[in-house]
């Protein structure tokens, strides 16, 4: 189908990083099955780097390919980097994504800041709250 | 390629791609011109009024050729609308699951003052004559309701509603654009006064319909300028689509019953095939349904990329699923049988035609589970399921 671009249909048809990681170090989920999309992130950390990282999506082509791509984007990167990216910066590496599906990759990028924001949770890391403005349960997929 | 997906539209049959060339490369006359070219092609359009008329059971005089389904529709609507305001009459009934072409339009109505009262489906997907009978007031100056719903098949019992409406006085109108060429249709007996159709959808071309209306049935024109279709649709003629759309209906409507019982049998091995899935369900009315219509629900997954699977593997179909909308909402027609949001999302909607065989159903039976599993195995949505934090629904 032409909807997408190769590289998103590279990733949907042989998404990086599926599956669990037992004992995460952050975990996050982000959407709401209702709309149609739900993204879950595992992080393993090691030394504030992202040693592994795995990803489960429940949605559209675009939504399992911006998870791949967000995966891959922050594999072996610190958690500082992991939390700099953007969905811009996704739907780039995406090679572009229909005006429509562009939630997706806002998705992708909550659902990072939402494993990150769980791993400083559980280890009592202080941080800057308005770093995570989003209450990652978006009613209407992104707004 | 396995094309399955038939209510979106169909191949041209040869008959109708056949009897369409002449009036691109020889006869390519106006209908309005006096002179032999233009009289020529006057002559086909005739005609194909005159075949579609046959077809439909109805006057010549009654066939007027539209752009298709949505003109058809939109036309139908406003001008029971326009003639009830006149007197005094404002309240329209339709169904909860009827085409945007239908809902759409009944919308700008309510913004005009109409009241418009959408019947419930229930969970199988259909209406009875009682309920329009209940619902009929005396100010209401229109019955709208689909012959065939075109994502659940249902095949809505038209002949006792149109019935209904008649003993009341009411203006029937049905879209029968998913049921031309494959059930029966005669206005007569079934007790209808507008109905609209669409040629591409029984292998005929794109961008033509129909609109039947009763004589004595006063159109009001969405399109203005010329006096073509009576002065009741401007626009110079289609002649080879219009050509074309009778040859389709003419060859569809000869083999009704032929194809019917064919492409039923088909349906009901592929619905069997894919009931074996777990927590899927049917969707729309298992008994009343177009001999061509599949629809499931599969809980866990996200109907677009189940479509984008199995296009990969060469199996053409679609979805109810938001993804696929352009919206934020599922379908409306799953969401009025009462399927929850989460479930509409994973829908997919098979419909096939004669020209499927048990090959290609085999491989869709054989295929759709394999996609359905990988999907669900990397479902967040499906874990929670099999872990007991989400309660199945199917």
């Amino acid at each position: 189908m032409a909807i997408y671009t190769d590289t998103v249909m590279d990733h949907f048809m042989n998404p990086r990083n599926v599956g669990e990681i037992e004992n995460a170090d952050g975990i996050g989920e982000v959407g709401n099955a209702k709309c149609g999309d739900i993204m879950k992130m595992y992080l393993k950390i090691e030394n504030d780097i992202i040693t592994d990282v795995k990803f489960e999506t429940f949605g559209c082509g675009s939504a399992i390919a911006s998870s791949s791509m967000a995966t891959e984007m922050i594999k072996g990167k610190t958690v500082k980097e992991a939390l700099s990216i953007t969905n811009k910066q996704v739907v780039e590496a995406l090679g572009g994504l229909p005006a429509h599906k562009l939630h997706c990759s806002v998705l992708a990028e909550e659902s990072i800041k939402a494993a990150v924001k769980n791993y400083y949770d559980k280890n009592g890391i202080f941080y800057d709250k308005s770093q995570f403005p989003c209450d990652y349960n978006c009613k209407a997929c992104g707004n | 390629m396995i094309y399955a997906d038939n209510a979106a539209t169909t191949a041209l049959s040869k008959t109708a791609l056949d009897a369409m060339m002449p009036y691109f490369t020889d006869y390519y006359g106006n209908p309005s011109s006096w002179h032999t070219a233009g009289q020529k092609a006057k002559e086909a359009l005739e005609n194909a009024r005159e075949t579609i008329a046959a077809c439909l059971n109805c006057s010549p005089r009654e066939v007027y050729f539209t752009s298709g389904g949505s003109e058809a529709d939109n036309q139908a609507i406003i001008s029971a609308a326009r003639l009830g305001e006149k007197q005094n009459k404002k309240h329209i009934i339709s169904t909860a699951f009827e085409h945007h072409a239908v809902l759409h339009t009944l919308e700008t109505l309510k913004k005009q003052g109409f009241t418009v009262e959408l019947l419930d489906v229930g969970s199988t997907g259909n209406v009875t004559a009682e309920q329009v009978k209940k619902a009929i007031r005396e100010d209401t100056c229109l019955v709208t309701a689909m012959f065939a719903n075109n994502e659940i098949g249902s095949i809505l019992p038209i002949e006792e509603i149109g019935g209904a409406c008649k003993e009341k006085g009411v203006l029937f109108h049905t879209d029968a654009v998913q049921a031309a060429g494959h059930i029966e249709i005669d206005v007569k007996r079934q007790n209808i006064d507008m109905l609209s159709l669409s040629a591409h959808k029984f292998h005929g071309p794109k961008g033509i319909g129909v609109l039947y209306a009763k004589t004595g049935i006063t159109l009001t024109n969405i399109i203005n300028g010329g006096a073509q279709e009576r002065g009741k649709r401007a626009g110079t003629e289609n002649i080879p689509a219009i050509v074309g759309m009778a040859a389709a209906l003419k060859e569809a409507t000869g083999k009704t019953e032929e194809n019917a019982k064919k492409v039923t049998k088909l349906r009901n091995e592929l619905i069997n095939g894919l009931s074996n899935i777990p927590h899927s369900a049917l969707n729309g009315d298992t008994k009343n349904r177009l001999p061509g219509n599949v629809n499931f629900c599969f809980e866990g997954i996200e109907g677009e990329s189940l479509l984008l699977l199995l296009d990969a593997k060469g199996i053409c179909a679609s979805s109810g699923s938001a993804c696929t909308s352009g919206s934020l909402d599922p379908s409306h027609v799953l969401l009025a049988i009462g399927r929850p949001h989460e479930v509409a999302h994973g829908s997919l909607r098979l419909t096939l035609s004669e020209e499927n065989t048990e090959d290609e159903i085999k491989y869709i039976i054989n295929e759709v589970p394999k996609v359905v599993e990988y999907l669900r195995n990397m479902s967040p949505v499906w874990k929670d399921l099999l872990s007991g934090k989400r309660q199945f629904v199917l």
